[in-house]
Parts: C-alpha cells; structure tokens; sequence
C-alpha cells in the first residue's frame, strides 16, 4: 500500500514537472471550452427563436442541450488526447532503462502497475474538476439539476480510467513513446467507432458490437442515467486491461 | 550468502550463461571479470530478481531468487551498468523516493538515511539539482548511493567506477572496501587492477561458463606457467648472458634493455618448481659482477586474464 503510494505520488509529479499534465489541461480545456461556447451560442439562438415561437420553449432545456453535450464533448475530445498521458507510462521507463532499478525495488508489479494507473486517474481527475467550471458557468444563468451533471461526471471519469488501462497496456509493447501513442489511439477509436459498425452487422452480432463501444456506454451517462450495465462494462473493462498489463510486465522480465 | 547453482539462461537461440556455480561467503567481496558479452550482466540481473532465469537455482540470503523475488529485492542493493535514474528527478528528490519505495517508513528516519547517504557518497552539494542536468560521475554516485539506502546486506554493482576521475575510483573503492564487514559484495568491472585492491575473490566467466574461481594472488601464481625473475646487473653482457644461461634450472634469459643506471636488464624464466632467487644472485655475486637488483615478476591480473580467456575460447573454437 504504501509503495503504491510512493509510485502514484512519483508519477503525479513527473506529470507536473515535465509539464505533460499542464500542456494537456490546457489543451483539453481550451477545445472543450471552445465547443462549450459554440453549443452555449446555439442555445441562445434557440431560445430567442422560442420567444417568438413559445411551443418550442417546451423543448429547450439547457440541462441536456448545453451541460449534457459539453461532457459528451469531453468524452469524445478524451479519446482523442488521452493517449498523450498513457504513452510515456511504460514506454519511457523502457527507452530510459529506468525499468530495470523499478523492477529490482522491493515493490510488487500489482503495485507498480496500480500506482502508476492512479497516477494517471488522478491528473485525469483534476482536469475533470477544472472543466466544471463551464457547467458552473452555465448555473449562473439558470437552475440546473446536479443530479445529471453529476452522473455524466462519474461517467466520463469511468471512461477515463477505461481508456488510461488500456492505454497503459499499449505502453508496456513497445519502448517507443510515439508507437504506443499511435496504438492507443487506434484502440480508443476502434472501440469508439465499433457501435457503428453494428447498423451494418445488424442482429445479434450487432447488439454484441453496440454493447462493446465506449459510446454507447457514455452517451447513458451524458444524458444522466446512471445504469448498472454501464458502470460494470467500464470497470470490468478497466480490471481486464490492468491484468492484462500485469502479464504483458511479467512478460517484459522473462524477455529482458 | 549468495549461492548460484547451475543457472542457464537462454534469449531465445542465444544462450547468455550457461551452467554458471559459484557462491559469496558473508562478509566477501567478489570480483566479476569477463569479456564484454560474457554475461556479467545476465547474471546480475538475474540475482536482483529482474528477471528469471532458464534452469538452475540461485539463492540471495537464503532466499529463491525465482519464487522469493520480493525477500530477495528487500535485502540487495543493485546498481546497473548504465545507471538509469530519472533525469526530471532532483538528487534529494529521487532518494527519498527510493527510501519510500524500499520501505523506509518514518519521514525523519528517510531524512536521515537520505542525508547522511548523500554525504558518504558526496552528492550533498548537488542534492537540489536536476539528476538530468548531472555529470556521469555524479550520477554514478547517485546510483550508488540508492544501491545503500537501507542498508542492504547484498550489494550487487555492475562497473561501480565508470565514467569517474581518478580521485572519486579511489573515493569509491575506499567505500566499498568499507562496506566489507557487514555487506556481501559483487562487482564486476573491467578495470583489472581494481579487482586486486577491493576484492577477496575473483570469478571470471567467457561464454557464459565460469573459466576460474580464486583469490587475485592465487590466479596469478596458478595460471604463471614459469618464474620470472627480473635481474639488473652491471658487467659484459656476453658473458653474464652465456654464464646464467648455463645454470641448471634456468628456462631462458633475455636481454631487457639497459636501465637509467648504464646497467643491463635481463629477464630470466626459471622451472616452476623452486624458487632460484639465491642461487642466480650467488652465481651473480660469485662472478665479481655488480648486482644491482633482482625481484620476482608475477603476471599481472590482466596477463592472467586474457589468457584465460583464449584459452577457453580456442578450446571451444
């Protein structure tokens, strides 16, 4: 336990200090924040189109249209940058030849492996936080409900931690940064992209693609519903990539 | 303290070590000698629990390196041959990790381990430095002195004194002979008059087998095929020539250049079984010639060394 620690705290301040996490945050904020304003600009059309026309004012809801579609937003824009963070994980310790004095610490691999994983979660988690304010800002103007906000947060934290396992699995294959970068992304997006692929499939096989992509799983959460099949395909998701990091670990040893 | 006992490893086709036996006595230092590819490193890392061996055993401790890799890594300090640190890292700030790491508990306990590290290995001045931004000398002591955070009873040191100036070698020979009364050490290097001053044994491996297992001394006298006696004298060299050739015992004289003094060198080898300082300086003496110095020549380490070496090497060719 307290080894874990002393990797995740390691790890957290290499983030900072080569600043990846800064460029990144500030990166992600600015995109998300971008989009923010174009779907705050559109809601704001809308609205003055539903003064002129009240039976459309039913409809508008700044919850969902706004709030709901800016963490869609940061799920999507996640797939995208979060490779950036997972590359260096295993990569870089193999380049430098670091992993040879970590491997030869008193630590055990589950608790490399997991200090560096929460690592990763939590510079993750800050950059969550730091993207509230534009639901805030978004609270100034009108009530929201949390409830919702709440469940698309925990949501894309879940898929986060998804993406950061399997991400950090890429890194253990290869000790370039750039190709575990390069596979990571084609991961993300393949199981991103794989719930479209089940309109052509269609039938059973269909419903197997659809209930493999990260998207479906997400867009639940973004619209506020927090479902038991969703969490466990995220977390079971999460455990089986972290135990196949372990193996791929193992492995790196036998090789040398 | 350390048992190795018929360990192999194999890269695929490659065969790294083969069969590899020797064991560390508490308290010894042991040389590691070998050629580059020998599989120096393969065998340290393996006994640090980096990874598996193939076949056969080794025991750090009284520990399985194998099925008990975690005692082990708790009780041996290791520092690789190139010395891997991580350069965003600060000196002070990536040992109070390693201590962390090794399970130094307490705050003030990790504090006084890391300074007082820091001094031993003299890299107090630099401890607020980025390790990224320090000399290789510097980082090889970093690397030492993360080997003897918490005080391992193992140390295992892959080229502990390269890339260092003369006066830090000798600064870190002295700490290693220094650890000797309470460490087992096992260094490997390729400077081979180091191995005569730290160490207490010498295990030289080519291929992957061990090629010899003894102390410094008792690998020259063994491997000497013949005395060597090393003779200055002041006289006709013809006739000294002629008169030392004929003694009985003597193998072979050589003339060896003439000494600062105007005095002739003369290199003489002399049948293996007796010591024939006295008689050649007797009959030296007895001639009415000057002598104006003899000495028994030993092979030097690195004599030894290359000979064992080739002659494995042709044995196997």
């Amino acid at each position: 336990m307290r080894s874990t620690y002393a990797v995740f705290k390691r790890e957290v301040k290499a983030y900072f200090t080569l600043p990846i996490a800064y460029v990144m945050m500030g990166g992600l904020l600015l995109i998300v924040g971008l989009l923010y304003y174009l779907s705050f600009h559109w809601f704001l059309n809308m609205s003055f189109e539903a003064m002129r026309n009240p039976t459309m004012a039913s409809d508008l809801d700044i919850s969902s249209m706004v709030v709901g579609a800016t963490i869609s937003t940061i799920g999507v824009v996640s797939v995208f940058t979060l490779p950036l963070l997972t590359m260096r994980l295993w990569a870089e310790e193999k380049r430098a030849g670091t992993v040879e004095l970590l491997l030869t610490f008193p630590l055990s691999d589950t608790s490399i492996v997991l200090g560096k994983f929460l690592a990763g979660l939590a510079v993750y988690m800050v950059f969550l936080l730091l993207s509230a304010c534009y639901p805030l800002l978004a609270g100034l103007y009108a009530k929201l409900d949390p409830g919702p906000i709440l469940a698309g947060y925990l949501g894309t934290l879940l898929l986060g931690a998804t993406l950061f396992a399997l991400g950090f699995l890429c890194s253990t294959w290869t000790e370039n940064q750039i190709v575990a970068c390069a596979l990571a992304w084609a991961g993300f997006l393949f199981f991103w992209l794989i719930g479209h692929a089940a309109e052509f499939a269609g039938g059973d096989f269909g419903k197997i693609l659809t209930q493999l992509s990260f998207a479906k799983h997400h867009e639940n959460f973004a619209k506020g519903i927090i479902e038991t099949q969703d969490v466990a395909y995220f977390v079971l998701a999460t455990v089986f990539c972290l135990f196949l990091t372990l193996r791929s670990i193992e492995s790196t040893r036998w090789r040398g | 303290m350390i048992e190795v006992d018929h360990l192999s490893k194999y890269y695929g086709p490659v065969t790294a070590i083969r069969d590899l036996s020797f064991s560390v006595a508490q308290g010894e230092i042991l040389g590691f000698l070998g050629p580059n590819g020998a599989g120096k490193t393969t065998t340290m890392r393996i006994l640090t629990g980096f990874m598996p061996a193939s076949s056969g055993r080794a025991l750090v401790a009284g520990y399985d390196v194998f099925t008990q890799a975690l005692e082990v890594r708790r009780r041996v300090g290791y520092l690789p041959e190139n010395v891997p640190l991580y350069p965003e890292m600060t000196v002070s700030g990536y040992l109070h990790f390693v201590a962390e790491v090794k399970g130094i508990a307490s705050r003030r306990e990790r504090l006084h381990h890391v300074g007082s590290l820091m001094e031993l290995c003299g890299v107090h001045e630099m401890q607020r430095r980025l390790i990224g931004n320090l000399s290789k000398g510097y980082r090889q002591r970093v690397g030492l002195a993360q080997a003897l955070l918490n005080d391992p009873p193992v140390l295992i040191l892959d080229e502990p004194t390269v890339g260092l100036d003369p006066r830090q070698i000798i600064d870190i020979r002295q700490t290693i002979k220094n650890l000797r009364q309470n460490h087992t050490v096992i260094l490997s290097t390729h400077i081979l008059p180091e191995v005569g001053m730290t160490c207490d044994r010498v295990v030289i491996i080519n291929g992957g087998q061990v090629v010899a297992v003894d102390t410094p001394d008792n690998l020259t006298e063994r491997t000497q095929p013949y005395r060597a006696v090393s003779l200055e004298v002041q006289g006709p060299e013809e006739a000294i020539l002629a008169h030392l050739q004929g003694l009985p015992g003597i193998l072979n004289v050589a003339k060896n250049g003439a000494s600062p003094s105007g005095a002739t060198l003369y290199t003489l080898s002399t049948t293996k079984e007796r010591d024939m300082r006295a008689e050649i300086a007797q009959a030296v003496v007895q001639q009415g010639w000057q002598l104006l110095e003899l000495r028994a020549v030993r092979l030097s380490l690195e004599e030894v060394f290359v000979q064992l070496v080739t002659e494995e090497g042709e044995t196997h060719a």
